[in-house]
């Protein structure tokens, strides 16, 4: 199965065997002519959110899985993504190629100096310190309103693609985030599979033997800072992109909880983990919040339940059911 | 001017007795018990509902005041016992998702029971007037709730170190090992404590309704600030809540008084600078 070939052990090497590849081709292939067969708008949104928050979750998963920092601010990034996107989109510019990579250059540039201060500090500290930066740019985004709109938040024009008007429907949308995630998906893969990536999963098991050995220890979790933000910008950008819309609850600490809580269920330190955790809260959030209000009590059960009975998340019991991988690689 | 100064000021101290409680209850249980309990909020709130469904049925403000945190703490020690207590060797990760995840279950099950409207507790007539100090009018319950906060704070510091379970207490966050090694029933007491810390919890809760109003979200509210006033304060430490209540309350009376806006920036700046500065730049490793 692709999540256990696809998963990151240390000093692991990847392989392009036939059972990645033919599920993820299968996968991309219906993804691609879904819409074309009369996919509902529905049911296209709904996917649309589901690529936003899996390349948001699949970023933290490079803090939480492969560095073993748990960040409790991932959201911070996340709006400032999507802010930098409308504020220069209503001002200046809606050339997406343009706007995009400026919304990344900000969230990254962001990332330096909290990512500096933040990485001092390990386990609870550093979950209290994400939590508290990320908590100062929520209020900034409530209270700077000449630039933020307050809580009203910004409404964006259509963006521009090469200077067309062609992100206008639905379907358009869906196919470019389609091209934007599964792209992005490939440069985070290439990212974590790479020697880098290995040295951060060294960092996660015994970082004072990384040191000894000679690491960089903190520069290399300043950089997968900047990384993981840089690509929750990107996912931010999408995301107001995909709403023409975006406010403070963008930045919201429950969002970062939400986004931590998809890494787990999928399973932390799995590469495609993230992918199936964003995916199936989504469906659940949107299946449930039809039948019932009490979305947050199902949701309660669902973590009491997952880090009681299947700490590994579901990549983890599917390699363990299967006996293959090692299960317990954190 | 003075008369402004002094209103603020009992206001800030009035904050700060409360955030005392919460946080005396939330650094004792990460002290001891080095548990990461994001439950803490969902119990003050619990606090504030159980008062306020006391009332109704006994309508006496003193009984609320001792059941609700006699059923907060109930339900805390059965949260300890059937839960927490596997975690106590598990990463503080696993901590934090299982306690969040209490706190939503406990908000949506409030939500249920009590509903979604804003619900308020008066204060019992005997302390419902007002004192005139020259040509400043304090309110007889405010000044109460000092009292009660510098009182607990007394009860508390010498329960630790002037009595045998304080003793033990002390010795357990030292080793815990050690204490259980020479035959006491170091799990019993830390299910004691967490009861205590919640019951704390639920005693702000009850105790601050008059004055917060009870409504579905102050939870979470009431956690984020008793994190901060527990991380600027040190986790473990009496003394440190206390000032670090202090500091917090006053920080973000005044904050909100003079600059709105940035009031609660204030305080999580406040947050991050405490934790770069105990840290001292170096990495503070969790303990395994």
């Amino acid at each position: 199965l692709s999540t256990v070939d696809l998963q990151t052990l240390g000093g692991g090497r990847r392989r392009f065997s036939l059972k990645v590849w033919l599920p993820v081709s299968i996968l991309l292939g219906a993804l691609l002519i879904a819409p074309v067969l009369g996919l509902s708008s529905f049911i296209q949104s709904l996917i649309i959110e589901i690529f936003v928050f899996s390349l948001l979750a699949l970023s933290l998963n490079v803090l939480l899985g492969y560095t073993g920092l748990v960040s409790l601010g991932h959201a911070a990034f996340f709006a400032i993504g999507g802010y930098a996107i409308a504020i220069i989109s209503v001002r200046w510019s809606t050339e997406i190629m343009l706007i995009a990579p400026l919304a990344v250059a900000s969230a990254a540039l962001w990332a330096v100096p909290i990512g500096w201060l933040s990485i001092r500090l390990s386990g609870f500290y550093f979950l209290m310190i994400t939590l508290a930066f990320a908590q100062m740019i929520s209020i900034a985004a409530v209270r700077w309103k000449s630039l933020t709109g307050g809580s009203d938040g910004i409404l964006v024009p259509q963006p521009m693609l090469f200077g067309n008007p062609v992100l206008q429907d639905r379907q358009s949308i869906y196919y470019f985030t389609l091209v934007v995630f599964v792209a992005s998906v490939l440069v985070v893969y290439l990212i974590v599979s790479s020697r880098f990536g290995r040295t951060l999963a060294g960092i996660r098991e015994n970082s004072l033997r990384m040191r000894a050995l000679g690491y960089n220890v903190g520069l290399y979790k300043l950089i997968a800072f900047v990384i993981a933000a840089s690509v929750a910008g990107l996912a931010g950008a999408m995301n107001t992109v995909f709403n023409l819309f975006i406010d403070p609850g963008a930045a919201d600490w429950t969002q970062s909880a939400l986004v931590l809580v998809m890494v787990l269920i999928g399973g932390a330190g799995f590469f495609v983990g993230p992918i199936v955790g964003a995916a199936i809260v989504l469906i659940l959030e949107h299946w449930l919040s039809s039948h019932t209000e009490h979305w947050g009590l199902v949701l309660g059960l669902l973590f009491i339940g997952l880090i009681t009975f299947a700490r590994e998340g579901l990549a983890g019991v599917a390699a363990s059911a299967l006996g293959v991988g090692d299960g317990g690689n954190r | 001017v003075i008369e402004f100064i002094a209103v603020q000021s009992l206001n800030a101290l009035v904050y700060s007795m409360l955030l005392f409680l919460l946080a005396l209850g939330l650094s004792l249980t990460f002290g001891l018990l080095r548990v990461v309990n994001l439950t803490h909020g969902a119990f003050f709130l619990m606090g504030a509902y159980f008062g306020l469904s006391a009332w109704q049925l006994t309508h006496s403000f003193w009984l609320c005041v001792v059941l609700a945190p006699l059923c907060t703490a109930l339900l805390g020690a059965l949260l300890e016992k059937f839960f927490l207590e596997r975690f106590y060797t598990r990463s503080p990760l696993d901590q934090v998702i299982l306690t969040f995840g209490f706190a939503l279950v406990f908000a949506d099950i409030m939500k249920m029971i009590w509903g979604k409207e804003i619900r308020s507790l008066s204060p019992p007539s005997a302390l419902s007037g007002s004192i005139e100090i020259g040509s400043v009018s304090f309110p007889v319950y405010r000044l109460m709730l000092i009292g009660v906060g510098l009182s607990l704070f007394v009860f508390t510091w010498l329960v630790i170190e002037r009595t045998r379970v304080g003793a033990l207490v002390r010795a357990s966050v030292a080793d815990r090992i050690m204490v259980s090694g020479l035959g006491f029933d170091v799990r019993s007491l830390f299910t004691l404590v967490f009861a205590f810390g919640v019951a704390l919890a639920g005693l702000a809760g009850v105790l601050g309704a008059p004055i917060t109003s009870i409504y579905p979200g102050l939870d979470f509210e009431v956690l984020i600030t008793t994190l901060i006033v527990v991380v600027v304060g040190g986790l473990g430490s009496i003394f440190g809540a206390f000032w670090a209540s202090l500091l917090i309350g006053f920080a973000e009376t005044y904050g909100k008084a003079f600059y709105p806006a940035i009031a609660s920036f204030i305080i999580f700046g406040l947050m991050a600078a405490a934790l770069l500065f105990r840290s001292g730049g170096e990495d503070e490793e969790e303990p395994a």
